[in-house]
């Protein structure tokens, strides 16, 4: 309690006379540059989950094929969620004699609870989003359909028993999927109008889907009830089940995210242990003069901690203020870019967050240097030479390493890239403390050789030789991360470029018959669209595996039911697509071709959970096929190249009947094409995926925003690490410089001398910096982010001239005082 | 201004004597081997004494000054502080018997920059746990003549009124010994004079027992007793 008391007295008092100023700065910039990525991450994260809920039209969908109760509605109601309903069946539409096989849609009000409907007054126009569901007695047909039966906005569809009139053609809705589960041409129509029809009738295939959206929490709380009571036949989607376009992206973004907050929370670290030295080496006197009062060293300690704790606090709530003001600042800035106007309030969690990992970073990296101060003699007040006794290792590192590990693994919370990037960590600064050593020698070595400034500014960290390397790795981490956001910023947007050019293939065709298939590809070209590859397309069902059936593997609780009892797409190929990679196993050979093998795509094979050689078994149209598994592959579904989970070599399926389906780009106002194609090929289906293809570049846009924004933070706190690097050299600059000016050395050359010592420090930071952050951005971006990686040169320009630049600049604002100060007023004090 | 009352000479015995230093021995290494700062000292200082240790720099003086008050410990011998072997004691437990028993005067003063002169006066109180530390600050404070200047800070007080601070905050708590190592090293002549002159003031009216050490002839005269040290032996 005396402690207590003391330490806050003292603290308040410290802070009026000025020297907890540069402390509190440093933490507070810390935690707002944590806390401002931390809002901006869980925002854009959110509105990233809201555009990719569009897919399902709701947060939650429901589907099951028989009637859903009233029960769920109530229930959702009662929760303050919304709903809607949409029944979907296959029925032939008519108009006048012209019919064609149709996915009818019959909403509710209310429809679609996420994303939107896309309308238009013809076919394969551009859409606008339409207002509410078709009115009762009115039909949205898609383009398509009303192609194919021939029939404009004002005609008559007979579905069923009921006749509808087409108010709009229907361009897109969300809910259209993203896996060609629904191939036949859509309509959508009021679900007041669904008795009129008279097509539901015992025994006819009918979808019954709930859609239910609301607030994150409780769609989570209502998640976990409805799991708990739907039926056994009830089918249940969130986003996370999502189509792979839009989770790839999502996920790709998280995991970008999430990397950057990690380097935030790494300077913060780093930061927090400079200032901390400074502040032990401020207080060494006070320390043992207090002991020589009569203080204990629990005292002393205590005070120092709850010191700290205090300016944690203010730092806490400072910083997260400020952070929650930046990324609100910034946000309001940039709101026009996004595709979502309204974006979800901040949660409060950074806060917590924030406020915890400035606690953890201060017991990591301040308490060791506070307990090395409890333990300062009193004998101080008369010998200033005697210090504390050197730090046990463990004690002075064990904290900060146990934090830096915990804080990684709290970020990566997966096995093999946290041993990655701990590995990387620390081979990285064990490196830097090599080559801070090694620079320390050289300038021991080339002092004789140079002018009196440089000699000065090179035997500064000769001389300081410890210093100099822990401020060495620090610098040299800090342009290290910096770096490396960009390497990976420019590598991610670059891909994103090469991926997602703007004419990547916005229609997909289906059920092309063979015997078409040549003039198929022949009309396409024709009409100036650009095509890709060509690929069987032959159903079949998976039936087992390793020779036990599928059914004893689901009731023994193995492998996924949605895959393995889904009927299959399967194609056969010799070449590996450029958009795949393997990662187990090898691609076939022509001396394969033929033989019983097949390749899956990592999505199958690990809901199966079988590996390479395992053996699988196929009923294609009623015939067994037994197949090993030859090779598992990563697919980047995100090209919108036609690409399947399960591919088999050529000369397995040939005998199969099947059908051919490609890709291909059509610029906009191509509905003339698009309706002559429908025409002339009515049984190919065509897969309109503009408004899917929209939601993912919107869904990138975000994250590419965000890396920037986040890029900023950690420019930052970056910078705010310097500060506190050179702050901590600074008492003991002051008086070198004093005594330098004292001797007659002139101002200039005095500024010279600093010049020196902090560009060659700056220079030799960047350059291990920028070997680190390539070979870094080697690793993180073939092994994690799953892209391409491209040597480039420029990291190494930025991080030599940059890296001895920025902390020349830095270094010499910070010690201009010191140089400026007159010498006598120093030597006096 | 009072001068310094010589106390009477008696044969020290153990009821008044404070301070007894045995055989002590202090030895630290260096590059060029062992080295003895301190050695075979005895000594026994009488409550109320004043004691000057002077000698030639390197003497071993301070040395000497941070055993007997419990800031370092010998190599061998021992201290007695009013009976209490400080050698038997831990750190801590010397720091709570300093907080009890012992005040210093340094030479570069030590105050404790962020505090006032009062909160500087006030902390030994605070650390021993005396509730009227307020009060008895400011009556210290205005014995030394720093009444007008309770709430300045040390950088706005000269070097004397530093070291007035400092006497302050030794007599505070009414030590019953206390250590001052070159109390005026620091001031100029006329300064260091009028320091010197309160020190045996305030060292008088609070009965305490003084041990000085002083280049100061003048002041070290002015103690009872004089211990002369070369080459770390008492002469």
């Amino acid at each position: 309690m005396k402690a207590l008391r003391l330490a806050l007295r003292t603290l308040a008092r410290e802070w009026r006379s000025g020297e907890l100023g540069v402390l509190l700065l440093a933490l507070t910039v810390a935690v707002a540059a944590l806390t401002g990525v931390g809002f901006l991450v869980s925002r854009i994260s959110a509105a990233v989950a809201l555009q990719a809920s569009a897919v399902l039209a709701a947060d939650i969908r429901l589907g099951s094929p028989q009637p859903l109760p009233e029960t769920y509605f109530t229930e959702a109601a009662r929760r303050g969620l919304r709903s809607a309903r949409s029944t979907n069946l296959l029925s032939v539409v008519f108009n006048g004699e012209a019919s064609q096989l149709t996915n009818v849609a019959a909403v509710s009000a209310g429809y679609p609870l996420r994303g939107r409907v896309l309308v238009a007054g013809e076919p394969f126009a551009r859409g606008s989003p339409a207002a509410g569901i078709p009115a009762p007695g009115e039909a949205w047909p898609g383009s398509k359909l009303l192609a194919a039966v021939g029939g404009h906005v004002g005609s008559q569809l007979s579905i069923g028993a009921a006749s509808l009139r087409v108010t709009r053609v229907l361009i897109a809705r969300p809910d259209q999927g993203g896996t060609f589960a629904e191939l036949a041409p859509n309509l959508i129509m009021n679900a007041a109008d669904l008795p009129a029809t008279r097509l539901i009738q015992p025994g006819s295939r009918v979808s019954y889907a709930a859609l239910f959206a609301g607030e994150r929490t409780r769609i989570d709380a209502f998640k976990a009830w409805l799991i708990a009571h739907k039926g056994p036949g009830e089918r249940l989607r969130d986003i996370t089940e999502a189509s792979p376009q839009i989770r790839n992206a999502v996920e790709r973004a998280g995991r970008f995210l999430s990397l950057a907050s990690l380097v935030s929370v790494l300077l913060c670290a780093i930061a927090v242990a400079m200032t901390a030295r400074r502040y032990v080496h401020r207080h060494l006197d006070a320390v043992a003069l207090l002991k020589t009062l009569g203080a204990t060293r629990a005292f002393t300690l205590a005070m120092s901690v709850l010191q700290l704790l205090a300016l944690a606090l203010l730092a806490a709530v400072a910083g997260a203020a400020l952070g929650f003001l930046a990324q609100e600042w910034l946000l309001r800035t940039i709101r026009g870019l996004l595709a979502v106007t309204d974006l979800p309030a901040a949660s409060l969690s950074p806060l917590a967050i924030g406020f915890v990992t400035a606690i953890a970073l201060l017991a990591g990296f301040a308490l060791p240097p506070l307990l090395q101060l409890a333990r300062v003699p009193a004998l101080r007040v008369l010998r200033r030479d005697v210090g504390p006794p050197p730090p046990l290792v463990l004690l002075a590192f064990g904290p900060a390493i146990a934090v830096v590990l915990l804080l990684i693994y709290w970020v990566v919370p997966e096995t093999k890239l946290f041993l990655y990037f701990t590995a990387a960590l620390a081979a990285f600064v064990l490196v830097l403390t090599l080559a801070g050593v090694l620079l320390v020698y050289l300038a021991g070595r080339l002092r004789g050789r140079v002018g009196v400034a440089w000699r000065f500014g090179v035997a500064n960290l000769s001389r300081r030789r410890a210093e100099s390397v822990v401020q060495l790795v620090a610098f040299g981490t800090g342009i290290m991360v910096l770096l490396l956001l960009g390497i990976l910023r420019d590598d991610l947007n670059g891909d994103w470029q090469r991926t997602l050019p703007p004419n990547l293939p916005n229609y997909f065709f289906i059920n092309i018959p063979p015997a078409v298939r040549g003039d198929f590809v022949r009309f396409l070209q024709a009409q100036g669209a650009r095509t890709t590859r060509v690929l069987p397309m032959i159903r079949g069902r998976l039936t087992g595996i390793n020779g036990h059936a599928i059914e004893s593997l689901r009731s023994a609780g193995t492998g996924e039911d949605s895959f393995a009892t889904r009927e299959q797409n399967l194609t056969w190929a010799s070449e590996l697509g450029a958009d795949n990679r393997l990662i187990a196993g090898r691609w076939w050979t022509a001396a394969d071709f033929g033989k019983p093998l097949v390749s899956l795509a990592t999505e199958f094979q690990e809901s199966l959970g079988v590996q390479v050689g395992d053996h699988l078994s196929f009923d294609i149209a009623g015939d067994a096929l037994e197949v090993t598994v030859a090779s598992i592959r990563k697919v980047k579904w995100d090209t919108f190249q036609p690409n399947f989970f399960i591919v088999f070599p050529p000369g397995v399926l040939e005998g199969a009947a099947g059908t051919y389906m490609t890709s291909a780009y059509f610029t906009p106002g191509s509905a003339r094409s698009l309706a002559q194609l429908a025409r002339r090929f009515p049984s190919v289906s065509i897969f309109d995926i503009d408004e899917l293809l929209a939601q993912v570049r919107a869904v990138l846009d975000k994250a590419a925003l965000a890396v920037q924004s986040v890029f900023a933070f950690t420019l930052f706190a970056g910078l705010t690490v310097l500060l506190a690097a050179v702050q901590s050299s600074r008492d003991e600059r002051r008086y070198e410089s004093a005594m330098l000016r004292t001797l007659g050395a002139s101002r200039g050359t005095v500024v010279q001398g600093v010049l020196a010592e902090f560009a060659t420090l700056g220079s030799l930071s960047g350059l291990l910096a920028a070997a680190g952050a390539s070979i870094g951005a080697y690793f993180l971006t073939t092994q994690w982010l799953d892209l391409r990686y491209a040597f480039e040169f420029l990291p190494w320009v930025e991080g030599v001239f940059g890296g001895a630049l920025l902390v020349a600049a830095g270094g010499w604002l910070a010690t201009r005082s010191v140089v400026n100060q007159p010498p006598l007023t120093t030597l006096r004090a | 201004m009072n001068t310094n009352p010589k106390p009477s000479a008696q044969a020290p015995t153990i009821r008044n004597r404070v301070l007894r230093a045995e055989s002590l021995c202090k030895q630290v290494s260096s590059p060029e081997g062992s080295l003895t700062i301190v050695d075979e000292v005895s000594l026994d200082i009488l409550a109320g004494e004043s004691v000057a240790v002077t000698g030639p720099s390197g003497a071993g003086k301070s040395t000497l000054l941070a055993l007997l008050a419990g800031l370092d410990v010998p190599t061998r011998g021992r201290v007695l502080l009013e009976g209490q072997d400080l050698t038997q004691l831990d750190e801590d437990g010397r720091a709570r018997l300093r907080a009890q028993r012992v005040g210093f005067v340094f030479q570069s003063f030590h105050l404790i920059p962020a505090l006032t002169a009062l909160e500087n006066v006030m902390l030994p109180l605070e650390l021993a746990g005396r509730g009227d530390a307020r009060r008895a600050a400011g009556e210290t404070l205005r014995r030394v003549g720093l009444s007008e200047r309770t709430g300045h800070y040390p950088r706005q007080l000269s070097g004397g009124e530093q070291q007035r601070v400092a006497l302050a905050r030794a007599f505070v708590t009414q030590p019953a010994v206390l250590f001052a190592d070159e109390p005026t090293g620091n001031l100029d002549t006329v300064t260091g004079a009028r320091v010197g002159e309160l020190l045996f003031e305030l060292n008088a009216n609070a009965h305490t027992t003084l041990v000085l050490v002083t280049h100061d002839r003048e002041l070290a005269a002015r103690c009872a007793r004089m211990v002369k040290m070369d080459a770390g032996r008492v002469l």
